[in-house]
């Protein structure tokens, strides 16, 4: 990057793109060595490749924010050592490291005195980047969490609502482009419609940026969603599991984890997977305008043909009992609440969707509305089974784990 | 009180315009002396102080001791030690506006949201940028109100400093008192109670000026 000042560390200076984060046999001891004190971190070991999301996600007082602060030292391990990209966090400045890492906290922690334009350079202006250049990019990260910079540049944070801040808070801790992001229950503060929101948007921009993100929450379903790998850690800081979130559904490495996870696991595991990790059915279908012993011929045994358009576009279904054989088919014929679900479609939501219509089966179609295939009950249930066999059986990683980021929300 | 005599003598506040103005300008240099070594002392010690819980009662305790002697027996007491001096009188008056101060200096950074400081540091500020770019900045309003208090108490004791010959209002309460002659005591009493509002109007003109993010609403 064109900036280099000076005492800046050039390890840090990766320019947009994630670095490794590694934790080595980390421990931290609050006060005289008491055991088991909130907040404590025992001996935790954990390595995040670069553009990874690494959720640190437990109960209260089990160490995980102990953990993140001692990333950007705002907490110094009493044993251990803490990499970025190989170099020793202790070797860096302290102030040089924390600029180039972004720190979000749940109280946003927006100066309330300075305005959103104030607040989004404070890095940048930290490390002298010239004024124009420090305009420009509080303009493009404003833009880039979904504000308009010439409503909320001069306006102070009291001015926004909770879901605006947050997003600010965002977009200060990227101000300069770090390699590292740490974000301390970054969606703690909101409703849970924001909260989803900004979840979403967060991957999004994650997807573009390929910051290496450590994010601690307690929630197991914020976890789940956004890590790309998760840490769970229980109380006294030990580290319980470290997997990406499917390995952590269907592999609970102890009755901890489990109960963590929740008895309702195999339910999560369908927000992780889309219809593409499904192999769909097929069902026997009609042209309209078709005459009706030529469809009646192709259903075979089936009782339910799926009537398309010109264009292959589902209609809906023709009952075969109740088509006339002197007559043409029109779309009048066909029921069309069957519910239609892409590629993107989580399984959570299309089973959530196939229960709430009375019909057993839904169309999958591509991204022009034409019809693929159905999918049922039945197909998602071999699916999960058939993932969680392939992991047990060792292969790399279930499908349903691909980077949060490549998922559709 | 001069029985016949009306309580104010226009003609006297008309022939005495001058020396009135005179005395309004020593009470606001003395007034305005003790407030501003004042807030010296008291910003330099309440910034050491600020994050040492001890120290800090230990400071509030003896300028609380200070606040509670009375102003009277304080000049008599040093009289004998720095004279009828200026010197006296701006030792007595300072003292009285530490405690305010400091309490409202220390109170105002202290005030500043944990997690405002949390992230200030954790963005690579270092302690110095932390307590002048945030802190301070965030306890202007009630640093600004403890200096309003501080003046406003400075003022009306002023008047006593007449009695080691310092001059401003309170030389027209003396001068009343010693001749039974209502005018000027009215007449001190007034403009003593007219300043105090006047300055305290100004301050709060200043405070909204320097903090504009208080009066921002959504």
């Amino acid at each position: 990057m064109a900036d280099r000042s000076p005492g800046h560390d050039a390890l840090l200076t990766t320019g947009g793109r994630g670095a490794t984060v590694e934790l080595r046999d980390v421990s931290k001891q609050f006060g005289p060595a008491v055991k088991g004190t909130a907040g404590a971190v025992n001996n935790l070991s954990i390595e995040v490749p670069p553009g990874e999301i690494c959720v640190l996600v437990g109960p209260s007082g089990c160490g995980k924010t102990t953990t993140l602060k001692m990333v950007n030292r705002l907490v110094e391990p009493t044993s251990g050592q803490v990499l970025i990209d190989g170099q020793d966090v202790q070797r860096i400045e302290v102030t040089a490291l924390r600029r180039r890492i972004g720190y979000v906290i749940q109280q946003t922690g927006l100066f309330p005195h300075q305005t959103i334009g104030r607040n989004v350079a404070t890095v940048p202006r930290l490390l002298g980047w010239p004024e124009e250049r420090i305009r420009a990019r509080v303009d493009e990260l404003l833009r880039l969490i979904g504000l308009e910079p010439e409503r909320v540049r001069d306006r102070y944070p009291s001015q926004l609502s909770g879901g605006e801040r947050q997003r600010v808070g965002v977009a200060r801790a990227m101000a300069a482009e770090p390699p590292v992001m740490l974000m301390d229950e970054p969606f703690g503060a909101v409703d849970p419609i924001v909260r989803e929101r900004l979840q979403n948007e967060f991957l999004r921009l994650h997807r573009r940026l390929g910051t290496t993100v450590l994010l601690v929450t307690h929630d197991i379903d914020e976890a789940i969603k956004m890590g790309t790998r998760v840490a769970v850690m229980q109380q006294g800081g030990h580290l319980a599991q470290y997997a990406p979130p499917a390995e952590l559904l269907t592999h609970p490495a102890s009755e901890f984890v489990a109960d963590f996870v929740g008895a309702d696991r195999g339910l999560k595991r369908l927000s992780l997977m889309t219809v593409d990790d499904v192999e769909l059915g097929r069902a026997a279908t009609a042209r309209l305008g078709e005459p009706v012993g030529a469809a009646r011929a192709r259903a075979g045994t089936a009782s339910w043909i799926l009537l398309l358009d010109a264009d292959g576009r589902p209609e809906g279904w023709l009952s075969v009992g109740q088509l006339r054989e002197d007559r043409e088919i029109t779309s009048e014929l066909a029921d069309p609440s069957s519910p239609i679900f892409t590629h993107e479609t989580t399984l959570r939501e299309a089973i959530s969707r196939l229960l709430a219509t009375a019909v057993q089966t839904g169309v999958v179609v591509d991204e022009n509305g034409r019809y693929e295939g159905t999918l049922s009950l039945e197909t998602v249930g071999a699916a999960l089974r058939a993932s969680a066999a392939e992991s047990t059986n060792g292969a790399a990683v279930p499908s349903g784990a691909e980077p949060a980021t490549e998922r559709a929300q | 009180m001069t029985p016949g005599e009306p309580l104010i003598r226009w003609d006297w506040i008309v022939r005495n315009l001058d020396v009135i103005g005179q005395r309004v300008g020593e009470h606001l240099v003395l007034t305005g002396l003790a407030v501003g070594i004042g807030f010296v002392i008291s910003f330099v010690l309440s910034i050491w102080i600020a994050r040492k819980p001890r120290l800090y009662a230990l400071v509030t305790w003896i300028t609380g001791i200070l606040y509670t002697i009375p102003s009277l027996a304080l000049f008599a007491l040093l009289i004998p030690v720095t004279g009828l001096s200026l010197l006296t009188a701006e030792i007595g008056l300072v003292g009285y506006t530490l405690l305010i101060l400091i309490r409202n200096i220390v109170g105002g950074i202290r005030s500043v949201p944990a997690d405002v400081r949390e992230a200030a540091i954790g963005m690579g500020y270092t302690e110095r940028q932390l307590l002048w770019r945030v802190e301070l900045p965030l306890a202007l309003s009630v640093i600004i109100a403890g200096v309003r208090v501080a003046t406003v108490t400075t003022i009306g004791l002023t008047t006593v400093t007449a009695l080691i010959g310092q001059g401003g209002l309170g030389y027209f309460i003396l001068e009343g008192i010693q001749r039974f002659f209502s005018t000027p005591l009215i007449v001190g009493a007034t403009l003593s109670v007219l300043l105090a509002v006047l300055v305290d109007a100004a301050l709060v003109l200043l405070q909204r000026q320097l903090t504009p993010w208080a009066r921002a609403t959504s």
